[in-house]
Parts: C-alpha cells; sequence; structure tokens
C-alpha cells in the first residue's frame, strides 16, 4: 500500500531531561506514553476497587465495607474506568499512531496536546479527593438525578468539576486529532487509503465532540440543582428527573460507542497483519462505522424503557437499536472474512484480537436481547447488564487496548516483548475473566438486581464464582505490568518490521521509533 | 455453585429446552399470560443468537485450525465481494424483522392499562414500599423484615440467614387471581424501580410523575421482587412481596383490612388521652427507632455524616422539642429525611421522639405525649 523514502532520523531532538521532558513535552510520543501509563495506573485502581466490590459480594452478608462505601466503590469504579482507563488509553493510543500512520511529523496542535493530558491527573484526583472529604461520589456512575442533587453526600460538587475537567480534556484531544487527520496526512493518502485505525479514531474524535458539550451541560444542571436552587430535575419546581437521564444516554449511548469504535480500528489492523490477508470489505467497514456513529444518537432512550416512555417512543428506540445489529454484523463477518483462508499464525496481539472477536460477539449477543423492549423489562438493572457491558467494554475494549499494546511494544521500546510471559497474561485472562462475567449473565436472568452490596441466598453460588474470576483477572494483570516493563528494560532487538505481514508507514521507520519522525513526509501511492 | 452443576448448566443451556425453563439460572416463566410472552421472546432470540454464534464462530475456529500458516496454508487474495456483503447486510434486517414482530404485539399488550378491576398506588422512598388501595381506605407501609443481626457481619456475628433472605417484608402486598391489577408507582424522594419478575412488571418510582403498570395473575402464591434502581445506601433493602390469593380469599382479607383500618383510626384518637411513663415511652421509642430510624441515624445514634446527622448531641435534639418533633413528622425538604407522620401512629412519634432526647447521653428528661405531638402538628 506504502512506500516511504528512508526513515527519517532527526538528529535535532534536544528534548529537556528529567521531570521537564514529561512536563512541557509537545512531542506526540511522549505525550502518548504519558496518557498510556496514566491509563493503565487508572486501570489498577479503577480495578482495586472492583476488588473490593467482589470481596464484599463473595458472601451474602456484609463483611467488609458499609452500603454506602460500596456505592462509592461501584460508582467511583464506573467513573474511573470509563474516564480514566479506557479513554486515555485510547487517546494514548491515537497520540502515539496517528501521526505516524499518515506520515505527519506530530499532532497538529502540540502545545494543546500537552495541556489536554497534564489536565487530567488533576481531574481524577479532584474525583480521588472526594473520598477523604465526607465520601465519594455514591449515586453510580450514571449520577441520576435527585439521587445526585438533592440527596447527595456532598461530593457533587467535586464531581461536576472533575467531569468538566475530564470533559475539557477529551475534546481538546479530539480536535487535534480531526484537525491532524484533515491537515497533515502525506502526500498520496487519501481519505479512502487511510488506515481503517485512523478512520475510527477520526470519527471517534467526531462523537466526542458533538456529545461531550452534552455531558458538561447535564452536569452543570446538576451542579446548579444540587447548590443555587433550580430545579432542572425535581418536578416541585417544574422539571423533571427523567429529563436528567435523556440527556445524560444522550451523552451516554455515543460515548459508549467512543470506546469501542477505536478498538474496531485495532482489530482491523491486527487481524490483517497475522492473517497475512488484506482486510476484507475496507470500504463497508468504513461506512458501517459512520453508520454505527449516526445511530448512536438516535437510540439513547434503550437506557430508558422502564422510566414510563410511551408506546410509540419505546418502538422507535427499539427499532432503532435493532438496526444497529446490521453494521455491527457487517463488521463481524468481515473480520471472520479476513481470516478466512488466510495464512494465521498466533502472535500475543493476534490472540488478544480473536479472542476480542468472539467475546465483543457474546457482548452484542446480549446487547441485541437488551434492544427487545419488552424483554428488557426483566433485564433492565440486572446483573445481565452488567454482563452485557463488561463483555463489551471488557473484552471488548481494553483487549483490544491489550492487542495494540503488544502490537506497537516492539515500535514503542525497540524490543520484543517476553512472549511466554505475555502469553501467561493472555491466557490467564482470558480464562479469568469468562469466570468473572458469564455466570452474571444467569445471576441477572435470575433475577438480582445491580448495584447491591448483599443478596438473597440463591445467588450465592455464582457470586463467590465471580469473585474467584475477579481476583484472577485483577492479579493478571499485573503481568502485563511486568511484561512491559521487562520490555522497556531491553529484550531481543526489534527490526523496523517485527511482524511480516503488518503494514503500514509505522512500520518504515527504525524500532524504537526515532523521537521526531517524518519530518519530511513520505510518498504515498 | 458446584460445578457438576455448571457443566450441567452449560449442556442443558444448548440441549434441552425443558431444563432450561426449569433451571433457576434461565430467566422466570413468571405467573402472567406476559411474563410467559416475555419469556418466549427471551428464548426465541437466544436462540437465534445462539445459531449465528455457532456459525461465526464456527467459521473463525475453522479458519484457526485450517487456515493456519503452520500447515502450511497460503494466504488468498481476495479482500472484497458485493455480493457477499450485500448478503450479509440483507439476511440479518429480515431476522430482525421477524425479532420485532412479536416484540411490538407483546409490548403493545404491557402498555394497555386500560379496564382494570382494582388500582394499588405504590410509592417508593427511601427505603420501603407504601401500599395503598385505591377507594378502598386501605394502605400500609412495606418494610424489610429480615433483621439486622442476619445481614451486618461487620458489628456482630452474622447469624444464619433464614430461606427468604433479604426479600422477606413485614406488610406483603395482596392481590386477587385473575383480575387485571393497575399499579399506579411513584416516589417520594429519589427515583426507585418496583420489579416483581414473577409478572414480568418493572417500573421506575419517579418522585413527582406517575406511572403505569399492571399484571393479572393466573396462579395464587408468594411472589418476590426488589427495587431494581439504584436509590441511595439502603437500595439492597427494599425488598417486594406479593401475595397473589383467589378471589373470594381476597375479598375477605381487603374486608378485615378496611375494619381493620376504622379500628386504628379510633385507637389514634383514644391515644390522645393516654399518658406514657418514662419506661413505656422508652421502651416504645427504643423498638419504634430501631425499625424506622437506624438504618440512616445508626442504632447508636451517631448518623453517617454529612447525609445523615448524629442525633447524638445534636443541637436539635437537646434543645427545641417543638422543632423536633416537626422534622420528625414533617421530614425536612430536599434531605433524605422523610416525613414520619403518615408512617408512625401518634404514639410511636411521641415514643421515639423521647428516645431520641434520652438516649446515648442525651439526658434532657424530656416527656413527649401523644397529645404533644398533635398539638406541635396541628400547627
Amino acid at each position: 500500500m506504502t512506500t516511504a523514502t528512508d526513515a527519517v532520523i532527526d538528529h535535532h531532538d534536544h528534548k529537556a531531561t528529567g521531570i521537564k521532558r514529561w512536563l512541557f513535552t509537545t512531542n506526540h510520543k511522549d505525550i502518548g506514553t504519558l496518557y498510556l501509563w496514566f491509563a493503565f495506573i487508572m486501570f489498577l485502581t479503577g480495578g482495586s476497587m472492583a476488588m473490593v466490590i467482589r470481596a464484599e459480594l463473595f458472601q451474602p452478608g456484609l463483611q467488609l465495607v458499609d452500603p454506602d462505601f460500596f456505592n462509592q466503590m461501584t460508582t467511583v469504579h464506573g467513573l474511573i474506568m470509563v474516564f480514566g482507563a479506557v479513554m486515555p488509553a485510547f487517546t494514548g493510543l491515537a497520540n502515539w499512531m496517528i501521526p505516524m500512520m499518515i506520515g505527519a511529523p506530530d499532532m497538529a496542535l502540540p502545545r494543546l496536546n500537552n495541556w489536554s493530558f497534564w489536565i487530567l491527573p488533576f481531574a481524577f484526583s479532584i474525583l480521588l479527593m472526594s473520598f477523604f472529604l465526607g465520601g465519594a461520589p455514591n449515586f453510580g456512575w450514571t449520577f441520576y438525578a435527585p439521587l445526585s442533587s438533592t440527596y447527595s453526600n456532598g461530593s457533587t460538587a467535586f464531581f461536576v468539576f472533575a467531569v468538566h475537567i475530564m470533559g475539557i480534556s477529551s475534546i481538546m484531544g479530539a480536535i487535534n486529532v480531526i484537525v491532524t487527520i484533515m491537515n497533515m496526512r502525506a502526500p498520496g493518502m487519501t481519505y479512502m487509503k487511510m488506515p481503517l485505525f485512523v478512520w475510527t479514531f477520526f470519527i471517534t474524535a467526531y462523537l466526542l465532540i458533538a456529545v461531550m458539550p452534552v455531558l458538561a451541560g447535564v452536569v452543570t444542571m446538576l451542579l446548579t440543582d444540587t447548590y443555587f436552587g433550580t430545579s432542572f430535575f425535581d418536578a416541585a419546581g417544574g422539571g423533571d428527573p427523567v429529563l436528567f437521564q435523556h440527556i445524560f444516554w444522550f451523552f451516554g449511548h455515543p460515548e459508549v460507542y467512543i470506546m469501542i469504535l477505536p478498538a474496531f480500528g485495532i482489530v482491523s489492523t491486527t487481524i490483517p497483519a497475522f492473517s497475512r490477508k488484506k482486510l476484507f470489505g475496507y470500504s463497508s467497514m468504513v461506512y458501517a462505522t459512520s453508520s454505527i456513529a449516526f445511530l448512536s444518537f438516535i437510540v439513547w432512550a434503550h437506557h430508558m424503557f422502564t422510566t414510563g416512555m410511551p408506546l410509540i417512543g419505546e418502538l422507535f428506540f427499539m427499532y432503532c437499536t435493532m438496526l444497529i445489529a446490521v453494521p455491527t454484523g457487517v463488521k463481524v463477518f468481515n473480520w471472520m472474512a479476513t481470516m478466512w483462508r488466510g495464512a494465521i499464525t498466533f502472535e500475543v496481539p493476534m490472540m488478544f484480537s480473536i479472542a476480542f472477536v468472539i467475546l465483543f460477539t457474546i457482548g452484542g449477543f446480549s446487547g441485541l436481547m437488551l434492544a427487545m423492549a419488552p424483554v428488557d423489562f426483566q433485564y433492565h438493572d440486572t446483573y445481565f447488564v452488567v454482563a452485557h457491558f463488561h463483555y463489551v467494554l471488557v473484552t471488548g475494549s481494553i483487549f483490544s487496548i491489550f492487542a495494540a499494546a503488544y502490537y506497537w511494544l516492539p515500535k514503542w521500546t525497540g524490543h520484543m516483548f517476553n512472549e511466554k510471559l505475555a502469553k501467561a497474561h493472555f491466557w490467564c485472562s482470558l480464562v479469568s475473566v469468562n469466570l468473572l462475567f458469564f455466570p452474571m449473565h444467569f445471576l441477572g436472568l435470575a433475577g438480582m438486581p445491580r448495584r447491591i452490596p448483599d443478596y438473597a441466598l440463591q445467588f450465592a453460588d455464582f457470586n463467590m464464582w465471580v469473585s474467584i474470576g475477579g481476583f484472577a483477572f485483577g492479579l493478571s494483570q499485573l503481568i502485563f505490568l511486568a511484561v512491559v516493563i521487562k520490555c522497556i528494560q531491553g529484550g531481543e532487538k526489534a527490526p523496523a518490521k517485527p511482524w511480516d505481514g503488518a503494514e503500514g508507514l509505522e512500520w518504515t521507520v527504525p524500532s524504537p521509533a526515532p523521537y521526531h519522525t517524518f519530518s519530511t513526509p513520505p510518498k504515498v501511492d | 455453585m458446584k460445578s457438576r452443576n455448571l457443566g450441567w448448566l452449560f449442556f442443558g443451556s444448548m440441549l434441552s429446552v425443558s431444563a432450561w425453563a426449569e433451571s433457576k439460572y434461565n430467566l422466570t416463566q413468571g405467573v402472567t399470560d406476559v411474563s410467559r410472552e416475555v419469556y418466549d421472546l427471551h428464548m426465541l432470540v437466544l436462540y437465534i443468537c445462539t445459531v449465528i454464534g455457532v456459525i461465526v464462530f464456527g467459521a473463525i475456529f475453522w479458519s484457526m485450525i485450517f487456515h493456519r500458516k503452520s500447515k502450511g496454508h497460503e494466504p488468498a487474495t481476495f479482500h472484497e465481494s458485493t455480493k457477499v456483503e450485500l448478503l450479509w447486510t440483507i439476511i440479518p434486517i429480515f431476522i430482525l424483522v421477524a425479532m420485532a414482530y412479536p416484540a411490538t404485539l407483546t409490548l403493545i399488550d404491557i402498555e394497555n392499562n386500560e379496564d382494570s378491576d382494582l388500582t394499588i398506588q405504590v410509592t417508593g422512598s427511601q427505603w420501603k414500599w407504601h401500599y395503598s388501595y385505591f377507594d378502598q381506605g386501605v394502605e400500609f407501609y412495606s418494610n424489610l423484615s429480615t433483621p439486622r443481626s442476619q445481614w451486618d457481619n461487620l458489628s456482630g456475628e452474622g447469624e444464619s440467614k433464614g430461606e427468604n433472605y433479604l426479600l422477606e417484608v413485614d406488610n406483603h402486598l395482596v392481590i386477587p387471581t385473575n383480575r387485571k391489577v393497575r399499579f399506579l408507582i411513584t416516589s417520594d424522594d429519589v427515583i426507585h424501580s418496583w420489579w416483581v419478575p414473577a409478572f414480568a412488571v418493572k417500573q421506575d418510582a419517579v418522585p413527582g410523575f406517575i406511572n403505569e403498570a399492571w399484571t393479572k395473575v393466573t396462579e395464587p402464591g408468594t411472589y418476590r421482587g426488589q427495587c431494581a434502581e439504584l436509590c441511595g445506601k439502603d437500595h439492597g433493602y427494599m425488598p417486594i412481596v406479593v401475595d397473589v390469593l383467589p378471589e373470594q380469599e381476597f375479598d375477605s382479607w381487603l374486608q378485615t383490612r378496611k375494619e381493620a383500618a376504622i379500628a386504628a383510626a379510633e385507637a389514634e384518637k383514644a391515644s390522645l388521652a393516654e399518658r406514657m411513663t418514662m419506661e413505656e415511652a422508652m421502651a416504645l421509642g427504643e423498638s419504634t427507632y430501631q425499625s424506622a430510624c437506624a438504618a440512616c441515624h445508626q442504632p447508636n445514634g451517631m448518623g453517617l455524616p454529612p447525609a445523615f446527622p448524629a442525633l447524638k448531641g445534636s443541637k436539635v435534639v437537646l434543645e427545641d422539642v417543638a422543632k423536633h418533633i416537626d422534622i420528625v413528622v414533617n421530614g425536612v425538604s430536599g434531605t433524605s429525611m422523610q416525613a414520619f407522620g403518615k408512617q408512625l401512629t401518634l404514639k410511636q412519634l411521641a415514643a421515639v421522639v423521647t428516645y431520641e432526647r434520652n438516649a446515648w447521653g442525651n439526658n434532657t428528661g424530656d416527656l413527649v405525649q401523644t397529645s404533644d405531638v398533635k398539638a406541635a402538628t396541628a400547627e
């Protein structure tokens, strides 16, 4: 697809040393690294909260934490994983890879880039600080009013300001991605020649710009309802608590696609590489991604079937939601067809990618079941939903992030990772994650509501299994940490292109990628 | 769960329809026409997904086994096919229509709230349900009845748990069989959700708004559910228990409750003249406090600040009696403090105020009588 001029090695990579290098950096690779480490730290932080949840739910009865602290754990776990782990990890990948994939020297707006990263630690400090100042948010990551406004425990202000800062960071990151992709593609790289990875981030960035202001709006309304006497979500003052849910999910549904579209881009890169065969249906992939992005704006109320919507509303949102299965199906079929009659090898990124396709599809199936409004009355707010979104977010988004990390680690560090350890990470994660989330389907069907600190005795057996799976999955992630640290410290020297089936401009520069790449744009045929 | 059961579950799920239906880990079939329709829809989609899954995953595993490089498989070069791509866009649309059609019919049925024989208002509050039979003069609160000693392993040894642990309440909702019962669902504070799986009814209780749902149960029995929407600290502790009685039995039950309600109103009047001794008031006050107040203000009166303030050493509790009674009776709007005036009898209210003013070292010596509460609330 591409031929590059000789890899450009820049001898002017004068950078500050020590902490200053990281604080003041405008280099897309440094900022990508910062994002990725930040995301991983947040992943462990949010994960340790999940461990508290699973420890409490190991047996019936309250044994470790009180119900209020339990609610703080579920809430902050959700917030951290969504805004602190998955989204920054994708932004980190975008920072590292998009300029290298489109043959640009850096992101278009490097100073904005620095700022959009460096406000994140402050956002999460504010959020986490609330634990020590009267209690963290305890109203669920969906923060439904009036539980989060009139009836909150005083953490609403911390929560709102933290979310505002996260939102500003995301919007700036998204602007940067769009401007970079529109303006800095190498000569000859038309839109329909861009790697699918770049396409998915391009579309995701538009979604971010569209919905992050909506989130900012709803948290501001919440803030004024709580502290300044407005009544947006209070019926006593002429407002409506359900209005909150409409606004929140108008943000929330595109948000879940913000967390999965980049994953589609990643596996559309890795699966062809290890199948040694071109991606099947490139243009239909682009159209399917765009369709999913469009549909994400007209399905939000499927999260709200039980709020008392009129029949016609329920029908509309049910049909639109079911329609999403079509473009999503196209994607899964395309990955299947890419592997079909390829020459497949099973390097670690490929293992994670195949696991992604299968397990994400299971999450898609439960999503289709949830789309059916009459049955959703039974599934809604049970562990069935918890199972569903963890299949798409953990074995979906997070598995794809692992696939990406293993795929590009040699490019980032210049060393091959320890394959044995990485395979151990994969197999431990695969087994434990299914032990963790699969039985949750049955718990939900059997009638266990989500977000409860204690449960009836018939749910005891499966909760124990789920907790064991949870602890094992949590511990397995330490193997990943070990693999990454070892890979940075040393290991077999990585060639410019360690994967023989890989394609793309990033493989035309040496490994590790020099501090500055493509100061002179490559030419793409 | 023994691992044997787990294996059975997987095989059962794939092979046997009847095994699935009986499994306690599948969706309940329930006891209404709607719940059975919902169950059938659930199984229909599950089977469709299973078939698609077998085909797609089968193809992926086929490639993984037979199209691997280590077997010397040479990669093909095809990378698009309009025909195939059209096919796997159009076929799913037909499958979706086949699913949407029965779903639409069921949904229309669920949303038809007309022609009901009995209307019950269901009101959620933190963290109990209130049921009111329209035009019958019968209403009552329904609280969790599992004793704290069974679920709180933090502060004591957890006693062994009963059969209906966390799914039992003091006053069951009672409805008749074979009559269309309409529920008008609302909330006094935050959003709750009233869910009884056996009826396939789950409807949010939204403060300031009234949602409708209905059921027509064919089999008498006791059915249990829970609040399904996160509603604060004790969200996990507000279960629902519904007794479904044959029609005549229900009618006589309702008659008994009506008479009891009239008797209770008279007893309330009579209690105005009563004078409690300090010992009586403290004893009744303590039991009332434990069931109505301790969840938030804690058994030791220390509360869980800032949402639930401490009563021990509180200014209101130590000084202003009138304000104290007012808060207990009318609640504090915009906070979690509910109005207990309609939840407790005058005697209980007087006793609990007395108890709070004299327990945990709050030694005010104040003895509040039923008539004091009445006087304070009359203003």
